[in-house]
């Protein structure tokens, strides 16, 4: 029982970082019915843009919470500038060519973000810096870090505001309206072009955030980390019904959950023959599962493809 | 719409292609000629993705897993891993057979979706591939984990090995050129089967499904397994040529089937000219020979600034990927285009 409860709160804690990332692409597909593969690249340098200046900071002599501060500030500016970079130089100018395009740039700029990490800071892991968080209290047997406490109550505060600009504010609206319907959204006055960028700025500041949350819960950092990251937020994104934003959150939640537990108990059950090594699978799996049986995932409408 | 079957190419130009191996080895020595056997396997494999992304207009970033199928198909048939020696004959049929078999089994989920939920499965399933490579160890050892396979048998037909060099007519046939003919011989049969297969009803059907989905279902057309036929046929070429891969290199492991690689192919097609066979092929060989170009960079940088700045194969990847997106933005047909594919970027 006291392992199931903690791989629950590992679970939830992976989880709440994959929402956070899922949340990007679904506010994009919602919008533009583009998968944007080079989301999983921002959160990647989100984290190493906050592990480099959290470091400095720190080498300076300022205290952890001022240095936490200003790295994530610093990657969020950062992810931000390039999350309008690629809609405006990649995804902008293919706004009306044909379907494949927009899918080849993704994939291209992907590759420029990875390899241009490469080249910044090198093929090796980088180990993040010691935030005096993983002193663990013990509840009921479970342990529980602060630091998973700061990812999960963090990460839902900014799930919550996220889900009230979209659903109560007046840029929420335009937002929901470009996604339904954006030349009717033009028609009534709504500049899509700056919703579109919105949603872009959005989605890279949660990249920004999810980056130093994984660096910090796994404390490693790595120029390829981004693409596995990606391909799971995706997962989650399609399992909660993409373009739907409570969905993105309970996919992200569900995928971690059944991660962590997948990982756990298969190996147990199995005699570590099929074990927390094949944790990538059981993601892959789930997404296989959802097309195959309920394509338009959990809380997602089922939406026939228009002429 | 009436296209012209092409005419036969001109008998020197058939001769030179022959002798291309003999001219490259007595300029520039054999191990340009390794590269170029090696550029041979590119042009089979690119050929393979076009018929996915140039014909049927289906992105699949995953093409490398089904290369990486075909590759361990060959090393486990033939080497001491299972003490199984089998021919060439034999073992390039069933690589082929579990190549479409995979590219089936994930298709059949995926193909009745949007067009884009493929590319995103597609890109996992590199991934997975290689997670199993790397992990089946146990109970049984299967695939040697991420040591890879060794010792794999030399490409060889009945007695006739291609590792050793052969004395054909008093002509003395060095190992390296007799592989050249053997892919060559690949390469040509390829060729000629996508160039029946685009001029057929099915080509014709994968042009429709490409320029508008919709209206060729409404026209009759079976989509899904028009769409999953391209996909499996793209995923036997991609075992074929990883078959050949094995043979000709001895060795293989997990790392050799990397997301990059798929880039690295999806790149090719789309450079020379989606859906148009000689542009494939010339974008083939152009980034075959690329690392080769880039190699000598790492030593200038070593020479004038005493370490090396841009790692080459960093710098390799990066181009990659500018060229995706330049291509998309400026040139989306490629550098050599179809006529009818050019048509169909420049007009919607």
């Amino acid at each position: 029982m006291v392992t199931f409860l903690q791989q629950v709160l590992n679970g939830l804690t992976l989880g709440c970082i994959y929402a956070l990332v899922a949340l990007g692409y679904t506010l994009v597909y919602g919008i533009l019915e583009l998968i944007n593969f080079a989301h999983g690249d921002l959160v990647m340098i989100g984290a190493l843009v906050s592990l480099t200046l959290v470091r400095t900071l720190q080498g300076w002599g300022t205290p952890l919470p001022v240095a936490l501060a200003g790295g994530l500030a610093g990657a969020m500016g950062v992810c931000v500038l390039l999350g309008i970079a690629l809609e405006r130089l990649a995804y902008r100018p293919l706004r009306h060519a044909p379907k494949l395009a927009p899918l080849i740039t993704a994939i291209g700029m992907s590759m420029v973000l990875e390899q241009s990490s490469a080249l910044l800071w090198g093929r090796g892991y980088h180990s993040f810096p010691d935030l005096g968080l993983t002193h663990s209290l013990t509840l009921g047997g479970v342990l529980i870090s602060p630091l998973q406490g700061v990812i999960v109550l963090g990460s839902l505060g900014l799930l919550g505001g996220l889900l009230w600009l979209i659903q109560r504010s007046a840029l929420g609206r335009a937002m929901r309206a470009t996604a339904q319907n954006p030349v009717a959204a033009q028609l009534l006055g709504i500049d899509t072009e700056r919703i579109i960028t919105l949603v872009f700025v959005i989605g890279a500041a949660l990249a920004a955030v999810a980056g130093l949350m994984v660096g910090a819960y796994y404390q490693v950092a790595h120029y390829t980390m981004g693409f596995m990251l990606g391909l799971k937020a995706f997962t989650a994104a399609v399992l909660g019904g993409i373009g739907n934003l409570s969905g993105a959150v309970l996919g992200g939640i569900l995928l971690g959950l059944l991660e962590a537990l997948g990982a756990g108990y298969l190996g147990d059950w199995t005699g570590n023959l099929f074990g927390s090594n094949y944790k990538d699978v059981f993601s892959f799996a789930t997404l296989i599962l959802v097309l195959l049986f309920h394509p338009s995932g959990l809380l997602g409408r089922h939406a026939p493809e228009k002429v | 719409m009436i296209v012209p079957l092409p005419r036969f190419k001109p008998l020197w130009m058939f001769l030179g292609i022959l002798l291309l191996p003999w001219v490259i080895e007595g300029l520039l020595g054999r191990g340009w000629v390794r590269i170029l056997d090696f550029a041979l396997l590119s042009v089979l494999l690119a050929v393979g993705l076009n018929i996915v992304v140039g014909y049927a207009g289906l992105l699949d970033l995953g093409f490398i897993a089904f290369f990486g199928v075909g590759a361990y198909a060959y090393a486990l048939l033939a080497s001491p891993q299972f003490g199984l020696h089998w021919p060439l004959w034999a073992i390039l049929p069933t690589g082929v057979l579990v190549a479409a078999g995979f590219g089936v089994a994930l298709g059949w989920p995926t193909l009745g979706l949007r067009g884009d939920y493929l590319a995103i499965v597609t890109m996992g399933f590199g991934e997975i591939i290689r997670v199993f490579l790397n992990n089946l160890t146990a109970p049984v050892n299967i695939t040697n984990g991420p040591q890879g396979i060794t010792m794999i048998d030399a490409l060889h037909l009945g007695n006739w090995s291609f590792a050793r060099p052969h004395r054909v007519l008093g002509i003395p046939l060095p190992a390296l050129v007799g592989t050249y003919y053997l892919f060559l011989l690949f390469v040509l049969l390829a060729l000629f089967l996508s160039r029946r297969l685009e001029y057929s009803r099915i080509g014709r059907a994968w042009m429709a499904i490409r320029e508008d989905e919709i209206a060729a279902a409404s026209m009759g057309l079976d989509t899904r397994r028009l769409k999953l036929l391209a996909y499996a046929l793209g995923a036997v070429f991609g075992g074929v040529a990883g078959g050949l891969f094995a043979g000709f290199q001895g060795f293989v492991s997990p790392e050799s089937f990397t997301l990059q690689e798929s880039v690295m192919i999806l790149c090719m097609v789309v450079l020379g000219g989606m859906g148009n066979l000689r542009g494939v092929v010339a974008g083939a060989l152009l980034l075959a020979f690329l690392p080769e170009v880039l190699r000598p960079l790492g030593g200038w940088q070593q020479h004038w600034f005493h370490r090396v700045l841009i790692d080459p194969s960093t710098l390799r990847l990066l181009l990659f990927g500018i060229t995706l997106v330049v291509l998309m933005r400026w040139r989306p047909e490629g550098l050599l285009p179809s006529r009818a594919r050019a048509r169909e970027w420049h007009t919607s």
